[in-house]
């Protein structure tokens, strides 16, 4: 076999503070050009992920059918780091947040990318750290429980990112690599308060951006149709479900339709999520409402508009909640809140694909 | 006679007049949304929409109102996710993108963060999203802002996503692709553009009625005016305000 040629830079590996990397001083590296500020919060450990696939992730074919309380009691914990997929607005996992509402789950670290869903969560103050895209109402405007959560100090990390960032974080993790380089948020304050590192690439010598992978300990999607087994499959476009549930040690999956797998076996290319990376399948009709799901429902702009107003003041979101999410005690029960015909509107109401 | 309009409807006449038919535009919600459907029925019957978390061509029939919903995809070419989306706009796809903001300074940075200190806000705003990206990787981009001394600002609170960051090889200087950054600022009082040596923006046109003194008195820095002198923009016309109003918001949405 050839010797390795060293690469053409002659830069050498340099830490902040200007020593030299301890057993690197010989080796030829990519030179660091800047360093975000923001906490790592959740730092990707790639063999503890292989090592956790490999013991907690059943290959057989298992019934993961379960309620709402159940997944949630069972996979989410205190202080764990939580991501969800869509957002709120748009095929959200909202019954699943209201159930970790319900549930009281604490110190939780989120990926910051949501409207409703997350919105829940600060209000209910469960929030303690978020790597920080996007949080807000999109038409509805700004987000009033993020700004009373964030500007009362009750958040106590808030690390910078772009969404396209957030996303390819996740798909590093799906690749099982540490990290990701970018060409986004180069130049910018959202880099210098992320946890990004800029090198200059060992083989063109311009400025990269490097995304450390990012490892989520539980997420959350919701799907159009699944098996018992956790083969789910989304109609139109796909967001980033397919990274994150690739990035997550544990998956709940809540599924508007529960399907015999024949039916999955029959159409195996729209797959996009395979039973093996789930841990929970909870069947769960209007399962993103107040949000749409494609071709199922559309959304219900009056109950949005209904958590726009409320959380505009604490008390007013504190009153949505216990109607909403303590004032009920399952998914069954919120949607007989709603009402049947409510919900009939909401499915005649639904964008078909003519 | 020229029929009356809101600033609004003038910006997004503006806007949509920016587009060149052919071409693929990275569309957020609100006034974009509007342009870019107003171009479809106009001056870019062709132009191509593209929404972050995968709808692309969608044939933008009704208005979306959130960036993921089902009519950002309905009758689309494709509908992916938000990482081809994005590194499509890596590879050099995309030619326009649009982005608001609730600060910008004289080289077209935007912040959308926080007003105030990062740690310690007086207004936690809603964060990047997709917009650092857009302004990082798309071939030009448009912002749309309305036209306040509070929000053109000579420094940023927060510099969110780049413009031309500190001049005009700042840019590629921080590793960002080449011939790249924003090229038109639509406010509520006129249409800037920014000069090619310095990167720093300039007046283009007033809307018709605004002077350019009371454009300088609304902006916190100095704008440039350029030596053959200051234009007036075309006010919307009856078909562009029919079209606006009767086909592409006639919910009224977002008018």
């Amino acid at each position: 076999m050839a010797a390795q040629e060293p690469p053409a830079s002659s830069a050498t590996v340099v830490t902040p503070d200007g020593d030299r990397a301890p057993g690197m001083a010989q080796r030829e590296a990519m030179r660091i050009l800047a360093r975000g500020q923001g906490e790592l919060i959740q730092p990707p450990d790639l063999e503890a992920f292989r090592e956790w696939n490999r013991i907690h992730k059943p290959r057989a074919l298992i019934d993961k059918r379960m309620s709402e309380h159940e997944a949630i009691a069972r996979f989410v914990h205190d202080g764990d780091y939580i991501a969800t997929e869509l957002y709120g607005m748009v095929r959200g996992p909202m019954s699943l947040a209201r159930e970790i509402v319900r549930q009281g789950k604490r110190r939780l670290r989120i990926a910051g990318q949501g409207v409703l869903e997350l919105d829940l969560w600060l209000a209910a103050g469960l929030v303690e750290k978020i790597d920080h895209t996007y949080i807000g109402l999109e038409m509805y405007g700004i987000s009033k429980a993020l700004r009373r959560a964030v500007e009362s100090g009750q958040i106590k990390t808030l690390v910078e990112w772009s969404n396209a960032a957030i996303a390819w974080r996740f798909k590093a993790a799906a690749m099982g690599v540490p990290f990701i380089p970018v060409r986004s948020m180069l130049g910018s304050d959202t880099f210098k308060y992320s946890a990004a590192i800029a090198v200059e690439c060992p083989f063109t010598g311009q400025a990269v951006c490097l995304l450390p992978a990012l490892i989520v300990d539980v997420a959350l999607i919701h799907v159009h149709r699944a098996d018992c087994y956790g083969n789910a499959q989304i109609d139109g476009i796909t967001g980033f479900a397919a990274e994150l549930a690739r990035a997550a040690k544990r998956l709940i999956i809540s599924t508007e339709k529960i399907v015999p797998t024949d039916e999955i076996r029959r159409y195996p290319e729209r797959t996009i999520i395979p039973y093996y990376l789930v841990d929970a399948v909870v069947h769960a009709p209007f399962g993103a409402h107040p949000g749409e799901m494609a071709y199922e429902y559309c959304m219900d702009e009056p109950a949005i508009q209904e958590w726009v107003e409320a959380s505009a003041t604490a008390e007013g979101a504190q009153a949505y909640l216990e109607r909403y999410v303590y004032g009920v005690r399952s998914h069954e029960e919120y949607l007989a809140l709603i009402g049947e015909k409510r919900l009939a509107e909401l499915r005649a109401g639904a964008e078909g694909r003519e | 006679m020229t029929p009356t309009y809101s600033p609004k409807e003038m910006m997004i006449c503006l806007a949509a007049r920016q587009m060149c038919d052919g071409t693929t535009a990275f569309i957020g919600v609100g006034v974009p949304m509007l342009a870019a459907a107003l171009a479809m029925r106009t001056v870019a019957p062709n132009l191509v929409p593209i929404f972050e978390f995968g709808g692309t061509g969608a044939l933008l029939k009704r208005l979306p109102r959130a960036v993921g919903e089902a009519r950002t995809f309905h009758r689309a070419v494709a509908a992916t996710g938000i990482c081809d989306i994005m590194e499509t706009a890596a590879r050099g796809f995309i030619d326009y993108g649009f982005l608001g903001a609730a600060q910008i300074d004289p080289y077209g940075n935007v912040n959308t963060t926080v007003i105030g200190d990062h740690d310690h806000p007086s207004v936690r705003l809603p964060g990047s999203g997709g917009a650092n990206d857009v302004g990082s990787l798309c071939w030009v981009t448009i912002i749309i802002l309305p036209h306040e001394r509070r929000r053109f600002v000579p420094r940023l609170d927060f510099l969110t996503t780049p413009g031309y960051l500190s001049g005009p090889n700042a840019r590629k200087a921080a590793g960002l692709p080449e011939r790249t950054g924003p090229i038109r600022v639509i406010s509520t009082l006129a249409m800037m553009g920014f000069d090619r040596a310095s990167g720093r923006m300039m007046l283009l046109a007033t809307h018709p009625g605004v002077t350019i003194e009371e454009v300088l008195d609304n902006t916190g820095f100095d704008l440039l005016i350029p030596p053959e002198g200051v234009g007036v923009n075309a006010p919307p016309t009856a078909e562009e305000l029919r079209i606006l109003r009767e086909e592409v918001d006639p919910e009224r949405i977002y008018l």
